[in-house]
């Protein structure tokens, strides 16, 4: 049996298959959350250098990670809607810019109530919190771009400009604890080194990144879907839809 | 068990402000982001059923005239 690879890069059947793996996501995001929370309140054991105060850990390091992770993400749909001219990786790159930017703040508030109670300050403009503080701007950038365009695929082009040439600060904010001497920690958790914390911390942390991705593809896909909608509302299919009584 | 009590738990060894400060937060951000989106498709949905009303007016007019 072959496969067509291109039947789910249709706007159309992407709304249906997204629609069937919205509740999936979600689910997975409640018990792996709720799992996360339980390991990181109740099974963690205390810090002997920070107290409580660690525990921030298993929403910060997430939410860190999230932010990096998801303006990669973005900026592939982008370069590929921009290469390919394929509608669809731009709208998935416009869904994914607003739960970037909150995972962004969200990185950059929880360090802020970190680093208050361990380095004795909200903030410092240190290289790891500037280029995490830039990141927050190039999803902001990139949002009110596209809002100020009027035309959806010019808004998509001029937006893809941004999020690919944003791309450089990626590397910046991941190696900027080993490039510059700053306030930031080095890396806790990398690919080359045994993780240099205890095993509980780290299955907390890990679970709890798990239960952010499925909730930022849960909420990513559903954003998509208006995306599609508001974009495709004159189309045959739509229409359908609403003969259907399944847009209500 | 870390915690002998709930006041304990809420106190977070003296970092509650910090801890807790971080996690209300973060749901806050999260519910928020929620019932940003599901309002948003409401609206949208909405005005889809407005323009297919319409449409279906319109079709109903011609086939009168």
């Amino acid at each position: 049996m072959a496969i067509n690879w291109f039947k789910y890069s249709s706007p159309a059947s992407f709304y249906f298959l997204a629609g069937k793996m919205i509740p999936l996501f979600s689910i997975a995001a409640i018990v792996l959350g709720a799992a996360g929370l339980y390991i990181g309140f109740f099974v963690a054991p205390t810090d002997f250098q920070q107290g409580e105060a660690y525990r921030i850990i298993f929403i910060h390091v997430p939410a860190a990670w999230l932010s990096m992770f998801l303006y990669v993400i973005m900026a592939i749909w982008s370069g590929i809607g921009l290469a390919f001219n394929t509608r669809l990786s731009s709208m998935v790159a416009t869904a994914i810019a607003p739960t970037g930017a909150m995972f962004t703040f969200l990185a950059l508030w929880t360090g802020a109530l970190w680093g208050k109670p361990m380095w004795g300050t909200w903030w410092v403009w240190d290289a790891r919190l500037t280029s995490e503080l830039i990141l927050l701007f190039l999803y902001i950038g990139f949002m009110s771009l596209q809002a100020a365009i009027d035309d959806p695929r010019r808004a998509d082009k001029a937006g893809a400009m941004i999020a690919l040439v944003g791309v450089v600060n990626i590397p910046i904010i991941y190696f900027s604890v080993k490039w510059w001497n700053t306030l930031h920690q080095g890396a806790t958790v990398s690919l080359t080194q045994s993780p240099k914390m205890a095993t509980t911390m780290l299955t907390g942390m890990l679970i709890m990144s798990l239960a952010c991705w499925m909730y930022a593809i849960a909420v990513i896909l559903i954003r998509t879907r208006a995306i599609i909608l508001e974009r495709e509302r004159h189309t045959a299919w739509v229409g359908e839809l609403q003969l259907q009584g399944a847009t209500r | 068990m870390n915690w002998a009590s709930m006041s304990d738990f809420f106190s977070m060894g003296g970092y509650g402000l910090y801890v807790w400060g971080s996690y209300l937060v973060a749901i806050v951000c999260i519910a928020g982001e929620v019932i940003l989106v599901f309002n948003r498709r409401r609206t949208l949905m909405k005005h889809l059923s407005l323009i297919h009303q319409s449409n279906k007016q319109e079709k109903i007019n011609e086939t009168a005239s």
